[in-house]
């Protein structure tokens, strides 16, 4: 395999990489680094540092059309991103004293009864319209486009969505993957947000967490521009197209693929996690 | 443009600045990074792969950029010389810019429509993210 067959494929992978990234709210990295690593004989840290591209990518490839037609709620993204950068900052500094293999495992078992959790369907619009009381102080309840126009929801939990926040950032700079999971089950089951709203504002805030750790990976070597070309411009093709195709997929269906996905990231965190890769 | 009433609490006018405005902003702005991006990594890419492109790739062994491609300052220089990895990584870093950017804009945003809390909000968020993109 020469590189440009390297490149040809690495970009096909990363397409759908990024479709399903953006439709799920957890970014590229699911796909492209047991692609790379398992399919390419990549070593893993070239996979992280082309994950971190793959998820700046999606995030911001795909937000620009979810934010312009409305999915994306930008104060529920920018309160929780306080959340999930104080969380990152933490997760770095713990990173440096406990080792990841463990905790890859644990949070490989999370993801595993997480993805059961929120693969049951839940009524999409609740009762509570009006939100709690935080959520009209913080101004989080919003509206959102549906078959039927647009539909107004109510925010609840907030407490409860802003911890979960702070967990998937604290995940993030821990072990650098897996923090978009938590980020969609904290508005989806925590503040009872409807599920195309929480993994579409997930899209939009992973983005940030992505670009804080960025200059760490670039500084360590890990980014390496042959690999970076193909995965970034995939990426951005195929979150694109998931942004195109979002409005069409029934909720249930979403769901379905949400906790597919998950499954499958919480299997790749244990198997990192028992074979020391992480 | 029609701008029907969208989200949240506002009650602004039309004219004024309110969540949709931002949005379509905030929207215009990712795009604009995402294809500026793109079409660094593309030029760069075409480059590398014309010069490349039937070598073997090797990332079995992991050996670590070399620092012309891990600091922004030698990605710039290697860029004005036409290296082709180096445009590629001057794609990454505008990517990279991107949310940074949306996070700032954000801020001056919330600011015109007067909504002091978001700003402090948005200012937080801006500050841990500069802490850490430059504390490290």
């Amino acid at each position: 395999m020469n590189v440009l067959e390297f490149t040809g494929l690495v970009a096909l992978g990363s397409l759908l990489a990024g479709f399903l990234g953006s439709l799920t709210g957890l970014g590229g990295g699911v796909v492209v680094v047991p692609m790379l690593a398992l399919l390419f004989h990549v070593d893993i840290r070239y996979a992280i540092g082309a994950s971190l591209v793959s998820v700046i990518a999606t995030s911001s490839g795909a937000a620009a059309a979810y934010v312009r037609e409305g999915y994306s709620n930008i104060r529920i993204g920018m309160f929780l991103e306080t959340a999930t950068t104080i969380g990152a900052v933490v997760g770095a500094v713990i990173a440096l004293h406990v080792s990841g293999s463990a905790i890859a495992i644990v949070f490989g078992l999370v993801l595993l009864y997480s993805a059961f959790v929120s693969s049951r369907a839940r009524h999409e619009h609740g009762p509570e319209l009006e939100g709690s009381p935080l959520a009209r102080r913080l101004r989080l309840n919003g509206t959102y486009p549906t078959n039927e126009g647009s539909q107004p929801y109510g925010v609840t939990g907030v407490p409860m969505g802003y911890g979960m926040a702070m967990g998937a950032g604290i995940l993030s700079g821990l072990l650098g993957i897996g923090g978009g999971a938590i980020k969609v089950l904290a508005m989806d089951q925590g503040m009872k947000i409807p599920f195309k709203v929480a993994t579409t504002t997930s899209n939009f805030m992973i983005g940030v967490t992505a670009a804080a750790s960025a200059g760490l990976y670039l500084a360590r070597g890990y980014i390496a521009p042959g690999i970076t070309m193909p995965v970034m411009l995939g990426v951005l093709v195929g979150s694109m197209l998931g942004a195109r195709v979002l409005a069409r997929v029934h909720v249930r269906s979403l769901r379905y693929l949400f906790a597919i996905v998950v499954v499958a990231l919480g299997i790749e965190m244990i198997f990192n996690g028992a074979t020391g890769r992480l | 443009m029609s701008t029907p009433t969208t989200s949240s609490s506002s009650s602004a006018k039309p004219g004024q600045w309110n969540d949709q405005r931002i949005e379509i902003i905030i929207g215009a702005l990712l795009r604009t990074g995402v294809l500026l991006a793109a079409a660094l990594v593309l030029a760069g890419g075409a480059l590398y792969l014309n010069r490349h492109g039937h070598d073997v790739p090797n990332y079995h062994v992991f050996h670590g950029e070399s620092g012309a491609l891990k600091s922004a300052g030698a990605i710039v220089t290697g860029a004005r010389t036409l290296r082709g990895q180096a445009i590629i990584q001057l794609g990454l870093l505008v990517l990279i810019a991107t949310p940074v950017a949306r996070v700032a804009f954000s801020a001056i945003a919330f600011a015109i429509e007067r909504d002091y809390m978001y700003v402090v909000i948005t200012l937080i968020v801006l500050g841990i993210l500069l802490y850490s993109l430059i504390g490290q």
